[in-house]
């Protein structure tokens, strides 16, 4: 069976005015049907990655590859029509921060149907059907209700949920969440990961997770991917989380506070030249 | 010697109709680490400015170092005992004034003479050098902004330090080194943390003694021993705690 996703040296650069600045330095990766994370600190290119595979990187940077294809469409000569038409129905993506990605001034009904219109021909009535389908999918109480609600007046949790909702009402069979609980308070997180994992299981597609989070990467995904400076350093299964070989895979893992250990002061990453070579 | 210097007693904030602190009640001791943790809403950040008089309090009292303040209106004394960091490095320095004039401002209103020393030293101490001394906030990484927040808040000599969030903006192991400075700044000057905080984590790494807020009232105050014991009796504390450990599938 061919890979949902074949990622073949990935680069991604941005021209400023002094010198070029390089995101993403060949990245390569295969996705099946299976949960994959990527994770780094800010600036090691994870979302820059996301975003190209999406088609959202900005129109002054630069991508090159030797493959980026999705189920055999090559993604860098298709056309912009083309990979409207794969953005949404087949490919889709969960951004950070309900607030800013959600459309403030559209009822979050109409910004689900606008999502399924988009790519299918549908009645008003089934449309409608469907997305209250997909707001219970996602455990909102009261879908009927919040089918006429705008953004602002949900909770982060709740926005998250609606945008959960909205990605995979087409089904697509490749979604990419991009720090999808970050922004959310703790108590919150958990519940929508749950419905985020019980989706994916379900319906059965590849999930490229990106996060600053390894261990909830790890206890979330089958396999995980460590980037540093536009590279990737360290792949691993992640139950072998423990076994990472990378000083700085360990030292991520190491410089969390937990509860229960007492660890004073707490090891601090030493980050090598060497590393970004 | 365990003396009380910081209490604050039946607090109540409102905003308009809302009532976002109701009736908060708790003390510090001296040379503690005090932690509040709760989610966002639950009047944890609120409590604090209430503190540092960022906003007024309709009743209760607040009791610093043996002085009763009321809602508003501090004096400079207060100031030079009390400093706050805040959340977000991005926000909280002048996008227009160098480090050395963000630092130099807490000197001059204090009338300190001695500044040029000061802020060399300050500078040293959170681990920046005075290589920084020149640089504009957008020069720095969020880190090093954090570290020029600290420098700016321990420049008086302060003993009691407000956190809000003072890592929840920055990476993991950018957050390791801030918490390290931290608490060596709390051991060499024997200083009194209030620390919010979202993260379980965080606090109990960093903190004694905590509260756990919600709704804008304190559900309880645990020591850290009770909450790695798991001996505290709220249910919402232990929704906190497992939520803390991360995802687990069932």
């Amino acid at each position: 069976m061919s890979p949902l996703l074949t990622v073949d040296d990935l680069r991604v650069s941005f021209p400023t005015r002094t010198g070029t600045v390089e995101a993403v330095r060949g990245v390569s990766f295969t996705l099946g049907k299976e949960r994959l994370g990527i994770v780094g600190e800010s600036g090691s290119g994870k979302s820059q990655t996301g975003r190209a595979i999406m088609g959202l990187t900005p129109s002054q940077a630069r991508i090159s590859a030797k493959t980026l294809a999705f189920d055999g469409i090559d993604l860098l000569s298709a056309s912009a029509r083309q990979r409207r038409s794969l953005r949404g129905k087949r490919v889709a993506m969960i951004l950070q921060d309900p607030k800013y990605s959600l459309n403030p001034v559209m009822t979050i009904g109409r910004q689900i149907i606008e999502t399924l219109r988009t790519h299918e021909r549908v009645l008003a009535s089934e449309g409608r059907a469907r997305a209250l389908a997909m707001l219970e999918a996602v455990q909102i109480r009261d879908p009927e209700r919040v089918f006429d609600l705008y953004p602002h007046e949900v909770s982060g949790g709740m926005g998250q949920r609606v945008m959960i909702a909205m990605m995979l009402i087409c089904g697509p069979e490749l979604l990419i969440a991009d720090e999808p609980t970050s922004a959310l308070d703790v108590t919150v997180q958990l519940d929508v990961l749950a419905i985020l994992d019980k989706l994916v299981a379900e319906r059965g597609m590849g999930l490229i997770f990106i996060s600053h989070d390894l261990r909830l990467v790890s206890s979330f995904c089958d396999r995980v991917i460590v980037m540093y400076a536009g590279r990737v350093v360290e792949e691993l299964p992640s139950a072998n989380l423990a076994d990472a070989k990378h000083p700085y895979t360990q030292g991520l893992l190491n410089c969390l506070p937990t509860i229960g250990t007492h660890r004073h002061p707490l090891p601090v990453l030493e980050r090598k030249p060497e590393w970004a070579l | 010697m365990t003396r009380e210097v910081l209490s604050v007693r039946d607090m109540v904030v409102t905003f308009d109709e809302f009532v976002a602190l109701d009736g908060v009640s708790l003390s510090v001791t001296e040379g503690q680490s005090f932690g509040i943790v709760g989610e966002s809403g639950s009047g944890k950040s609120t409590l604090l400015r209430a503190v540092a008089g960022l906003n007024s309090f309709e009743s209760g009292t607040l009791t610093v170092s043996g002085r009763r303040y009321s809602g508003h209106l501090r004096d400079k004394d207060f100031y030079r005992t009390v400093q706050m960091v805040f959340q977000d490095p991005y926000g909280s320095l002048h996008p227009r004034q160098t480090v050395d004039r963000l630092l130099l401002e807490p000197l001059a209103i204090h009338g300190f003479t001695d500044v040029d020393s000061r802020i060399a030293r300050a500078l040293d101490e959170v681990g920046l050098g005075t290589g920084f001394r020149f640089r504009y906030s957008h020069q720095l990484s969020g880190g090093q902004r954090q570290r020029v927040a600290i420098a700016r808040a321990l420049i008086l000599e302060p003993k009691i330090l407000l956190l809000d969030e003072p890592t929840s903006a920055l990476d993991a192991s950018i957050q390791a080194e801030i918490l390290n400075l931290l608490e060596q700044a709390r051991k060499d000057r024997g200083l009194t943390f209030v620390m919010v905080s979202h993260d379980l984590g965080v606090i109990s790494h960093m903190c004694e003694r905590l509260a756990v807020m919600r709704k804008g009232k304190v559900v309880e105050i645990v020591s850290v021993e009770a909450l790695e014991n798991r001996t505290f009796s709220e249910d919402y504390t232990r929704q906190l705690l497992v939520a803390s450990e991360g995802f687990r599938r069932d």
